[in-house]
């Protein structure tokens, strides 16, 4: 009596075993499956925030965790002086070991919006993003190393993204070394008169404002934060 | 006579009891803090960290600057203000760089034992500049274990003229003038910005003018190098 009652308990448990997977072959030994790539999908929007400081085609990249597209204090890389220097992309996201990269088309106007979708997995879920302030000498703004990996599906993050000085071109202001619309000058250049080390930006001074040399007026300045970035993780 | 013993005999197992939470509180207050200075062309005198209670304050926005916060700001000198620290019962380590802080250097990461006090103060001089300093102003330090970064704005004391004119070694209360120049960058021959402070109490400092003319002009300063935007120092505290 006691061994039946036995056998009807494991039969019990096996059928409701069998009626947990997906399909009914539960008695097939499964065969060592190499599991599935797991992807996250994020949406990433990023907004202008200057007064008329465009934004070059706004970059997303989701990498490993150990890869740092700046640092600040030290020398910037070539990837970043260019994108800081001419708004030019190419380099940086051949350079790095990024995962998955997006851009967006052409210049993001004050008060415009970008949005891109990046993908993720789980060796690569850190978000960095760069884009240059295109009528400064080498502003540009971003995120380095954001945790990707603390957003569940559905969850939204903003944060308000500061303005970098990539210390790679004196800040003359000059015209022919603002690649921007206002004066359409040169972008990269590879000698680095500055300082060459990336820090905290500390404004354009402006012809306005004191700087007699200055191709910018007091329209071009801007504060200490001059970007919005939204990201929803939507998968 | 009697009132005086009783007292004392009170007092003793209240300081019992304060020296065992004391205890118990130490490795709560274990701290590994760096300090990194985010501008470009900014140099930082040297730093004091302070712990202390939470009825002592090193400065307070919207007030008038101590005299010892004064020597700090105008000046770069934190002597008085760390014996005041200590007057009030508070720990001080100073000038853990053990030199000024170039633009984009860090403070390399230093243990601070704060014992029993709960808040943390970290403070400097701007140069060049008449008095502004940086601050992390009585932080209560956390009781959970964990990093905690903070982002630190650049203040006006409120006691000397933004003039902007370099005059080695004014670092002195009363003596008017940018005491040093570590950049190199200076000009001569300035005419003075500000004669007066509008705002004589401590506040959120409104940024180097700067002109660029490195002969005239109304500044020393120059426009292009020793502006900066808030903030200034990044602050990273590990509550262990």
């Amino acid at each position: 009596m006691q061994s039946i009652k036995r056998i009807l308990t494991m039969t019990a448990a096996v059928v409701v075993l069998a009626s947990c997977g997906s399909d009914d072959k539960a008695t097939v030994m499964p065969e060592p499956m190499t599991p599935e790539p797991v992807t996250y999908s994020f949406e990433v929007t990023v907004q202008n925030l200057t007064n008329n400081q465009p934004l070059s085609p706004v970059t997303v990249l989701s990498h490993a965790m150990d890869v740092s597209l700046w640092q600040l204090g030290q020398s910037a890389s070539m990837g970043v002086e260019y994108t800081a220097e001419a708004g030019d992309n190419t380099m940086l996201i051949s350079d790095n070991t990024n995962f998955d990269n997006a851009s967006s088309e052409g210049l993001l106007m004050p008060g415009n919006t970008a949005t891109l979708m990046l993908t993720t997995d789980d060796e690569n879920n850190y978000l960095s993003i760069i884009s240059m302030l295109v009528n400064t000498n080498d502003a540009f703004t971003g995120l380095v190393q954001y945790d990707l990996s603390q957003l569940a599906v559905g969850d939204v993050k903003s944060m308000l993204l500061p303005v970098y000085d990539a210390g790679t071109e004196g800040n003359s202001e000059l015209a022919a070394t603002l690649p921007g619309p206002v004066t359409g000058g040169e972008g990269f250049n590879e000698m680095r008169d500055d300082v060459d080390f990336v820090s905290r930006h500390s404004g354009v001074v402006t012809s306005d404002d004191g700087l007699t040399q200055s191709a910018l007026d007091e329209s071009h300045r801007f504060e200490a934060l001059v970007a919005k970035v939204t990201i929803e993780r939507t998968n | 006579m009697i009132k005086t013993l009783r007292k004392q005999a009170y007092a003793v197992p209240m300081a019992a009891f304060i020296g065992l939470s004391a205890t118990s509180m130490v490795q709560a207050a274990d701290l590994t803090i760096s300090v990194q200075n985010l501008t470009q062309g900014i140099t930082f005198t040297p730093f004091l960290v302070a712990a202390h209670d939470d009825a002592t304050k090193l400065y307070q926005v919207g007030m008038p600057a101590s005299l010892s916060l004064q020597m700090m700001a105008e000046g770069g000198s934190i002597d008085a203000l760390a014996a005041d620290v200590m007057a009030a019962g508070g720990e001080v380590i100073t000038n853990p760089h053990q030199n000024v802080l170039k633009p984009s250097e860090s403070v390399a990461a230093f243990d601070f034992d704060t014992g029993s006090n709960t808040h943390l103060s970290i403070t400097s001089m701007l140069l060049p500049t008449n008095d502004a300093f940086a601050g992390l102003n009585a932080w209560q330090i956390p009781t959970e274990a964990g990093t905690y970064v903070m982002h630190l704005n650049a203040y006006d004391a409120g006691t000397e003229a933004n003039n902007e004119l370099v005059v080695p070694g004014a670092g002195a209360p009363g003596a008017l003038g940018i005491p040093a120049d570590p950049t190199g960058m200076t000009g001569t021959g300035g005419t003075g910005v500000a004669m007066a402070d509008t705002n004589t109490n401590i506040h959120i400092h409104r940024g180097a003018l700067g002109d660029d003319d490195a002969m005239a002009g109304k500044s020393d300063l120059d426009n292009t190098v020793h502006r900066w935007l808030n903030p200034v120092l990044k602050v990273t505290v590990v509550v262990k």
